[in-house]
């Protein structure tokens, strides 16, 4: 392991981030160069698409939300050193897992006891979905990455053949479910907004937002305050410290996953119960993957994550605009820009440790 | 008797060290050091860790540039960039660790880097050649088609040796060859080192082993500090001199008191047999007791079976028969958390693996295995103020818990262990290799609170490679050899030939 | 099951491993020099993509197979400079580019053929011909790549110096020869090889590109990698294998077998993924990667 160069804290959560993002900025830049775009037109465009109008801002906060609790779920998988892919698979059967509890629940109760039912039944579906990886990793010793990118093409396989044959609406041509019952439909953020006394646009943004910022607090406590943090992150640094300690390494790495799984499951909460109210063929769209962007972006920290998922809920819901108004752009932008992200803030992390530490020192006589 | 070829000094020396200097960040690791090593000379550097010898040795080999200086080969200026001109140069070098890859073949490791063509065929044909010919001129045997692996330490070494003789090395660097060696080994290791000498060789040997100075060396060269602080001819100094121009001042070692316990024993091991990460058996049927108020101190060359002596009684490693029992409770298949609830505590060999996390502050250190008076939610004021204490009283320094723990020295990161695991009051405390990469000052403030706690009535088990800490600390020693316990004796009733011959497996 | 469609599903089974052979040999040569090749998927789809770009443009399938090799390996650099030069997380960085291949092909693909990403149907001269036994040239092209590698690893400097960086690259460092440039070279290797892999399905299996046409199946090879315990001839025959069951299954598909019914095309399509999830378990033996795979080369003080 080469040690990292130090840095001071603010230049390392803050800089080394932004100045990630810039690369991956410019480079799609020329990439909107390259085919024919203004790349300032564009972001522009963006912009007002993203923070422009209240319905702009409310679409942003919707794809935010989803990207919060990917975002978490690595992030919280990471401190283990454990690196998910898998939040798009678990996130897609925390879907199924939803429907089906509230399906089943739904001759007892239409009330909104629903909503904790469907939340229950899609954090179950997801933790699991994702334990099961972190059994292999922590028993079979497979490699958490590996297994975790099987089960998401398991899941998109598995969720294909319960919409076409097993829960799916009967007599539609749609691999899609029948909707839920109005009790377990999360309330909207216009509605909520509208009980306070307060006149919002209508847009996807839901009360699922709440919980991902309940959520993200809750990370940071579990991950910077308690002891099974500290055992977590004991982990994380990859030594055998953890079991010199006592602790129970491989239960440990299945919980991890099954919290991740359980994050996860969040976004599929948003979509499901809050925006579609059924569960739709790839509902998940992705965001998952983003995640890992999100996770890397924003250092994994809790903070980090809410600042960098609004970041990308921005680029989303302005990258929508802009394939709106350009038709030679589509939402594979921000595809390839989260890539890029990746790649700057996760794997070239040394190209700019370096040459800043050594300006932070000349700046510092001494 | 000793050959000292050019007597005159008429020829140039072999390697002359020209004011070298080397700093990396705010570490001056060498500080103009000029130095000359003669043309078939055996020639010993001896410091303590962080002397500067092996970046002097690196410079040397082409892995670093000085930042200033020059280095002399036979007169001539050398302009050494990187390992491949240093072989050119005539330079081999024999690590420490050995860079050997281990699943390859013999010949396969003795030809990279030196193949011969494209195809590996020809160059094969040649390397059988040369080997054919050094087995005539030394007594340099090996099997090429053997994987490295397999090999004993002793001939995995030996092939690291042949790499440098199959490319004609006139000058041979070993970096403390015989950590690894038993005491029989180290003799043969000499000898060889004798015949290449009278063959013209120059070699230079990094070593803290003032003995092994003293028998092989015709000169010797003191570092400390990044410094230069003499050469001597070796018939002209002694162990004493050479120790007191290596540490710069008197160390006073704490004297152990002489109260044996005679108690019911602590901690009983009988017939343990524990297998290596490998799947090899590397202990076996070990039967030992250590008593309260008593230190039993494990002695032997390294990988003999102590490390995985330590971590299978330390719950970190399943043992495959026998049984380990403390006071009435068998514990052979305890994990560390059951451990810590009886009273064991254990300060591992490697510290770097098992007992502090580099990335995280010394007070989240403060905690690894001793948190359970902790709730759900860490206190974590208290923890910070009661690490500052700690720093204190164990004198790590600098004494800041919001320091990262990586950021401490070696002697500090051990010291750091060591309150933690006493701050846990032990009854019986597992010690591996306490002074590893220790400076001498660390040293003596260690082994004086391993024999406060042996007063206190704890029993201590001590695995150590250093056979003069060992001897100063241990009321018993237990000699292992090939993961058997070779041999057993009271303090005061031997010394360290008599311990040798047992880790040598003669005795 | 007569002689001739047994014959036929053998022709089919090569014919579908053909990828995953290029692919799989691309990540033995990445792997044993000591950098983990999450990306495998990436590289072939930007080759894919690139390779229908230039077989559309230029009517040459050829050409297509240049500018396939051409771009996989320019994303390998991507990869190696990451990796080697600064020393980056190896499965971050290879997971980064297989979503920029992902974002890449699709937007490029719509801007260039505005179909929706899709490439239009290649005819004639721009796919890649059948020469024998129902197979294209690149069937051959593969086994010859196997034996290549396999005598390349066993008998050549560069091999053992490939092999000797990815279990220890002090060593290799040591006695002289650049880590550096030998990891550029295996990466280079597996661009070349990944651009084959990629060319192969949308000249040979597919007549132009499709967004993710890939599909998995560079994780597929990987898994075959791991399975062959990073061996050339292992490599050869567990991707052979893959496809064998890939050709089996499309020929099994709509079937009613006696006694269990038709099998749900999902359950076909999920098999190579169990697969490999049962294999990367270690339920059929231990696979113990190249050493120091997956870790940057810092040299030691």
């Amino acid at each position: 392991m080469s040690a990292p160069v130090p840095l001071p804290a603010w230049a390392d959560r803050l800089l080394m981030p932004l100045l990630a993002l810039a690369t991956a900025a410019l480079a799609a830049a020329l990439l909107l160069f390259g085919i024919g775009e203004n790349p300032a037109d564009a972001l522009a465009i963006m912009l007002r698409g993203a923070l422009g109008s209240g319905e702009g801002i409310g679409f942003t906060l919707y794809y935010a939300t989803n990207f919060i609790f990917t975002g978490l779920a690595v992030a919280l998988a990471y401190h283990a050193g454990l690196f998910n892919i898998g939040a798009e698979g678990q996130a897609t059967m925390a879907g199924i897992g939803a429907a089906l509890f509230i399906f089943a629940a739904e001759p007892i109760t239409q009330g909104f006891l629903l909503i904790p039912i469907g939340i229950v039944g899609a954090m179950i579906f997801g933790a699991v979905w994702a334990a099961i990886p972190g059994w292999l990793q922590a028993w079979r010793g497979s490699h958490v990455v590996i297994t975790t990118i099987m089960f998401n093409f398991l899941a998109a396989i598995v969720s294909v053949y319960l919409l076409v044959n097993v829960i799916g609406k009967e007599g539609s041509m749609q691999p899609e479910t029948r909707l839920i019952a109005d009790g377990a439909q999360l309330w909207t953020m216009q509605a909520m907004l509208g009980a306070l006394g307060f006149k919002s646009p209508s847009t996807p943004l839901n009360f699922a937002f709440v919980l991902a910022l309940l959520a993200a607090f809750a990370v940071w406590v579990l991950i910077f305050r308690s002891k099974f943090g500290f055992h977590l992150r004991l982990i994380g640094t990859g030594n055998d410290a953890a079991r010199y300690a006592g602790i129970n390494t491989q239960r440990m790495i299945v919980l991890a996953m099954a919290l991740s799984g359980a994050l996860a499951a969040g976004m599929a909460v948003n979509e499901v119960m809050g925006v579609q109210h059924r569960v739709v063929i790839e509902f998940t769209s992705g965001y998952g993957f983003v995640g890992i962007a999100v996770a890397l972006m924003g250092r994994n920290h809790p903070v980090g994550v809410i600042l960098s998922a609004l970041l990308f809920g921005a680029l989303y819901q302005g990258g929508t605009e802009l394939a709106f108004e350009r038709p030679a752009i589509t939402r594979d932008l921000i595809v390839t820009l989260s890539g890029l992200v990746i790649f700057c803030v996760g794997a070239l992390d040394q190209l700019y440790r370096k040459p800043l530490a050594q300006l932070l020192a000349r700046r510092e006589p001494g | 008797m000793r050959v000292h070829s050019d007597p005159g000094g008429t020829s140039p020396p072999a390697i002359v060290f020209d004011h070298i200097d080397k700093r990396f960040g705010a570490v001056h690791a060498n500080r103009s050091i000029h130095l000359a090593i003669a043309r078939g000379d055996i020639h010993a550097l001896v410091g303590e860790n962080g002397a500067g010898k092996s970046t002097l040795m690196s410079i040397l080999f082409g892995f670093y540039q000085a930042d200033s200086g020059r280095i002399l080969i036979d007169g001539q200026e050398s302009k050494i960039t990187s390992p491949s001109d240093a072989i050119a140069s005539g330079i081999g070098m024999v690590h420490q660790h050995f860079m050997l890859v281990e699943p390859m073949s013999v010949a396969d490791n003795l030809m990279l880097g030196h193949e011969g063509g494209f195809a590996l065929a020809g160059g094969r044909k040649a390397l059988l050649a040369k080997l054919d010919a050094l087995a005539r001129d030394y007594d340099l045997t090996i099997e090429p088609d053997a994987i490295v692996s397999d090999l004993p330490v002793g001939l995995q070494q030996r092939v690291e040796l042949l790499k440098s003789l199959v490319r004609d090395a006139d000058i041979l660097v070993l970096d403390e060859p015989t950590a690894v060696l038993t005491p029989g080994e180290a003799d043969r290791l000499f000898a060889l080192l004798r015949d290449l000498k009278a063959r013209g060789k120059t070699i230079i040997l990094i070593t803290h082993k003032l003995r092994e100075v003293m028998e092989i060396a015709d000169r010797v060269s003191v570092l400390r500090q990044g410094a230069c602080v003499g050469t001597y001819p070796i018939v002209d100094t002694n162990e004493a001199a050479l120790a007191e121009a290596m540490i710069g001042r008197r160390v006073h070692m704490p004297e152990r008191a002489d109260t044996l316990a005679d108690d019911e024993p602590l901690l009983t091991v009988e017939a343990l047999c524990v297998r290596d990460a490998r799947g090899g058996m590397a202990v076996k049927d070990v039967s030992l007791m250590v008593r309260p108020g008593e230190i039993l101190g494990i002695a032997g060359v390294a990988g003999n079976g102590q490390t995985e002596l330590l971590e299978a009684l330390a719950g970190l490693r399943a043992a495959t028969s026998g049984s380990i029992r403390f006071k009435n409770s068998d514990i052979s298949h305890a994990t560390p958390a059951d451990l810590h609830a009886l009273g064991i505590r254990h300060i591992p060999e490697d510290r770097l693996r098992y007992a502090l996390a580099y990335p995280f502050a010394v007070w989240e250190n403060c905690l690894i295995g001793a948190d359970d008076e902790q709730g759900s939610l860490i206190a974590r004021q208290t923890v910070m103020g009661d690490a500052a204490r700690l720093m204190q009283a164990y004198d790590v320094r600098p004494a800041d818990p919001l320091l990262r723990a990586g950021a401490l020295s070696g002697g500090n990161q051990q010291k750091l262990v060591l309150g933690r695991e006493i701050e846990q009051r032990p009854r019986l405390l597992l010690v591996g290799q306490p002074t590893r990469g220790v400076d001498i000052g660390a040293i003596a403030f260690i082994h004086r609170r391993l024999l406060d706690l042996r007063a206190q009535g704890v029993a201590i088990l001590l695995v150590s490679v250093e056979l003069d800490e060992i001897l100063r600390l241990s009321d018993r020693i237990l000699v292992m050899q090939e993961g058997r316990i070779a041999g057993e004796r009271r303090a005061g009733e031997t010394d360290e030939r008599d311990l040798g011959l047992l880790m040598a497996g003669i005795a | 099951m007569d002689a001739l469609s047994l014959i036929q599903i053998l022709e089919s089974g090569l014919r579908l491993s053909v990828p995953l052979i290029f692919a799989c040999l691309a990540g033995l040569w990445s792997e044993k020099s000591g950098i983990v090749d999450i990306g495998l998927e990436g590289k072939m789809l930007m080759a894919a993509f690139a390779a229908a770009v230039a077989a559309f443009m230029t009517g040459h399938a050829w050409i297509g197979v240049f500018a396939g090799m051409a771009a996989s390996t320019l994303l390998g650099l991507l990869h190696g400079f990451a990796s080697i030069s600064q020393r980056g997380n190896q499965i971050i960085s290879g997971v980064a580019l297989n979503m920029l291949a992902a974002g890449l092909t699709a937007l490029l693909g719509h801007v260039i053929f505005k179909q929706g990403g899709r490439s239009p149907p290649l005819e004639g001269a721009a796919r890649l011909p059948e020469l024998a036994f129902g197979q294209s040239a690149m069937s051959f092209l593969a086994i010859a790549a196997a034996l290549l590698t396999a005598l390349a690893l066993a008998r050549t400097r560069f091999g053992l110096r490939v092999r000797a960086a990815g279990e220890n690259p002090a060593a290799v460092d040591n006695a002289g020869v650049s880590v550096t440039r030998l990891r550029y070279g295996a990466v280079i290797l597996a661009g070349l090889l990944c651009g084959l892999a990629g060319a192969t399905l949308s000249l040979g299996q597919a007549a132009g590109f499709l967004p993710m046409m890939t599909s998995g199946k560079g994780f597929v090879a990987l898994a075959a990698l791991i399975f062959a315990k990073w061996r050339a001839w292992p490599a050869f025959w567990t991707c052979f294998l893959f496809g064998l069951l890939d050709a089996i299954a499309i020929r099994l598909q709509g079937v009613a077998l006696p006694g269990i019914g038709a099998i749900p095309v999902q359950a076909i399509q999920a098999l190579p993924y169990l697969f490999t999830i049962v294999l990367l378990a270690g339920f059929m033996g231990r696979a113990v990667p190249p050493r120091a795979a997956g870790q940057p080369y810092v040299k030691e003080r």
